[in-house]
């Protein structure tokens, strides 16, 4: 079993997503075994890029506030390292194209395999271009994780077919960040891509209340939730580990809720 | 390897969300491109409104100034909305108009193609929005007031270094948030396919006329064509039929901006290495991890960090030649226009005619060469009239 597919095996999977280096390193770290101790079944690190043009306002100045602090992938990889020996679930990147092609796909996911890096999500890879990270990526034990899109319709099954770790379903058009009503019909595209699939499907995109996280958690296996922490670190800065303490245990459950 | 490439450049790199949307506006455009009503409606356009083709202007004082080869003027200042934007604004809108769409969205740096969107959007009944650096707003006031004329709502983007790349950045955005009525006009030759095509395309009108006509009044190729360098719309404008015409030197000019050596540009060819943004696998200006440099130009319409794929590929091919101008180059060489040829040209071509001073007076009087007014520069008066210490009260 894919060291990512054991994050799916708790009932229903709770996976928070935290911008690596917002607003320091070490606090990225410290955040990462708080998650991981209230219920965090799997966590999406970001590594930050200038120009993330899948966020919305929220991720977008938290890459801006970890790129002044001086975080780069190098610096990222080596916190892993170490937050690494600290956590036992799975770990996946999510950024962007240009810094992993800058790096070499080889270096660069070499150093996600020393690392201990089960998967990536690079929102800029889609389906048609992925044959260019697909190969150095596997060949590392690293999955790429596709996203299947309300407007994907007759891309979901060839997407769904030749995907690897999880898929990630987004659950609304535009970019990430909170969102009070979520009306794309999901259940029918989680379907879809069950028709072809037995990986795992989680939903992502604007889910911030545990309402929505129980909802979401009923159609699909996992829910994936971004803005809603980020936000909190926005507020707390390095103070923030209790409130998203609270935040992910509160969310975890109400997604148990939906495993019943 | 994925569709819409120049050698290794180009390609496809977007959302998911934004996959089909991509698809739909290929096939819509392989469609019209050859459907005989739109290519009617479209030259008529250009004809009547736009009013094409674009004068070849013989530059007589400027070419016995300089003392070498003769000069000819591409004339795109003088098309409607005063650049060679509206060649592409005409041909994507009316696309988006054959595809059912409402509503256009575009970037826009100096304003020029947020003018001509929002121009062809009152034209054809359309709804438009144009997303502009909150900085390019500031050093391009008249423009926005313009667009707001033209019915248009401008949205000044304060994320990231609030210039262009940025205002690329929030319409993309703005696009993966609606698509179904909605088409994003890109307006150079960049992005992810199928606009560095497209966009080509609707641009190559300039070489097509030039071509005809340096043919027509001179009976011979010319020896050179220069053009600036932003995304590269125009340059590939005008280079486009003849790039096979081997003995025809094409020449991009690209901002300097203090100079390549001072860091404050956007030289990409001259600085930048290869990446993968905004849609294209091209060059960018960017630091060693990969995150896209803020850039720098005394012109907001060459201020972008990234070149389009195609004219990627053909300087690696060896086809073409970029150089870099500083601003004090072209600021020089708008005031020499101005005073030489009457002409106040936009401060982005400005680059190529600095280029084409440097270079005629090395060339042969028999020899030719031919440069793309890519605009006119009222809206730069004011800014040019600063870096020279001059107080204008508007
Ligand atoms: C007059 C003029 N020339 C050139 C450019 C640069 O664009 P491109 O390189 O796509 O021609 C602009 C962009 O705003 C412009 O307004």
């Amino acid at each position: 079993m894919s060291k990512i597919r054991e994050a799916f095996q708790n009932g229903k999977a709770f996976i928070p997503f935290i911008t690596a280096g917002d607003p320091t390193l070490e606090d990225t770290e410290r955040f990462i075994v708080t998650m991981a101790d209230c219920g965090a079944d799997l966590i999406e690190i970001g590594i930050p890029f200038s120009d993330p043009i899948a966020e919305g306002i929220v991720i977008q100045e938290a890459d801006i506030r970890a790129l002044a602090s001086g975080t780069t992938a190098d610096k990222v990889f080596d916190m892993v390292s170490r937050v690494r020996k600290k956590v036992s679930i799975p770990l996946v990147f999510m950024t962007y194209l240009n810094p992993v092609y800058h790096y070499g796909y080889e270096k660069f996911f070499t150093r996600c395999e020393e690392a201990g890096i089960s998967g990536i999500i690079i929102p800029d890879l889609p389906y048609e271009e992925k044959a260019e990270a697909d190969g150095p990526a596997a060949a590392h034990g690293v999955e790429l994780i596709s996203m299947i899109a309300p407007t994907s319709e007759d891309r979901i099954r060839m997407i769904a077919k030749e995907a690897g770790g999880f898929i990630y379903v987004v659950s609304s058009m535009g970019v990430t960040g909170m969102r009070s009503d979520i009306t794309t019909d999901l259940p029918s595209m989680v379907r879809a891509i069950r028709e072809v699939t037995t990986i795992p499907c989680a939903i992502g995109f604007g889910i911030n209340t545990p309402d929505q996280a129980e909802k979401m958690a009923g159609i699909a296996d996992g829910v994936i939730v971004g803005s809603a922490i980020v936000k909190i670190i926005e507020r707390k800065g390095s103070g923030a580990a209790p409130e998203i303490a609270e935040y992910v245990r509160k969310m975890k459950d109400a997604v148990l809720r939906a495993a019943k | 390897m994925s569709k819409g490439r120049f050698g290794e450049f180009g390609g496809q790199y977007v959302p998911e969300t934004l996959m089909n949307e991509l698809i739909r506006l290929e096939n819509a455009y392989n469609h019209y491109k050859n459907d005989p009503e739109f290519c009617a409606e479209l030259d008529d356009l250009l004809k009547n409104y736009a009013g094409r083709p674009s004068l070849l202007y013989y530059a007589e004082r400027m070419t016995k100034d300089l003392g070498g080869a003769k000069i000819y003027l591409k004339r795109e200042d003088l098309n409607h909305t005063g650049a060679h934007k509206i060649n592409n604004c005409l041909g994507q809108v009316l696309l988006a108009k054959k595809m059912g769409k409402k509503r256009v969205i575009a970037e826009t740096g100096a304003g020029q193609h947020g003018v001509a969107t929002a121009t062809v959007a009152a034209l054809m009944d359309m709804e438009c929005e144009v997303f502009m650096g909150k900085k390019d707003t500031e050093r391009q006031a008249l423009n926005v007031y313009r667009m707001e004329l033209l019915g248009a709502k401008v949205h000044p983007v304060t994320s990231g270094t609030q210039v262009l790349k940025d205002a690329v950045n929030e319409t993309m955005r703005e696009w993966a948030g609606r698509v179904d009525d909605t088409h994003y006009v890109l307006g150079s030759v960049m992005g992810p396919h199928p606009f560095p095509t497209m966009v080509r395309d609707f641009q190559s009108v300039i070489s097509k006329e030039a071509r005809e006509e340096i043919l027509r009044r001179e009976g011979k190729l010319p020896d050179a064509v220069l053009a600036c360098v932003g995304g590269g719309s125009n340059a590939i404008g005008m280079f486009y039929h003849f790039i096979h015409d081997e003995s025809v030197r094409l020449i991009g000019c690209e901002a300097g901006g203090k100079g390549v050596e001072t860091g404050r540009h956007a030289a990409t060819m001259a600085t930048g290495t290869r990446g993968i943004f905004h849609g294209m696998h091209s060059y960018f200006c960017q630091n060693e991890y990969g995150q896209i440099d803020e850039v720098y130009s005394i012109s907001a319409g060459l201020d972008y960090p990234g070149i389009g794929p195609e004219h990627a590929y053909l300087r690696d091919s060896g086809r073409a030649d970029y150089v870099p101008v500083t601003d004090e180059e072209a600021v020089q060489a708008f005031e020499y226009l101005a005073k030489t040829e009457g002409i106040i040209c936009a401060i982005e071509s400005a680059h190529a005619v600095a280029q084409a001073m440097k270079l005629a007076p090395a060339m042969r009087k028999d020899q030719i060469m031919i440069v793309c007014l890519s605009g006119r520069g009222d809206k730069d008066v004011a800014s040019i009239a600063k870096y020279r210490g001059v107080n204008i009260n508007e």
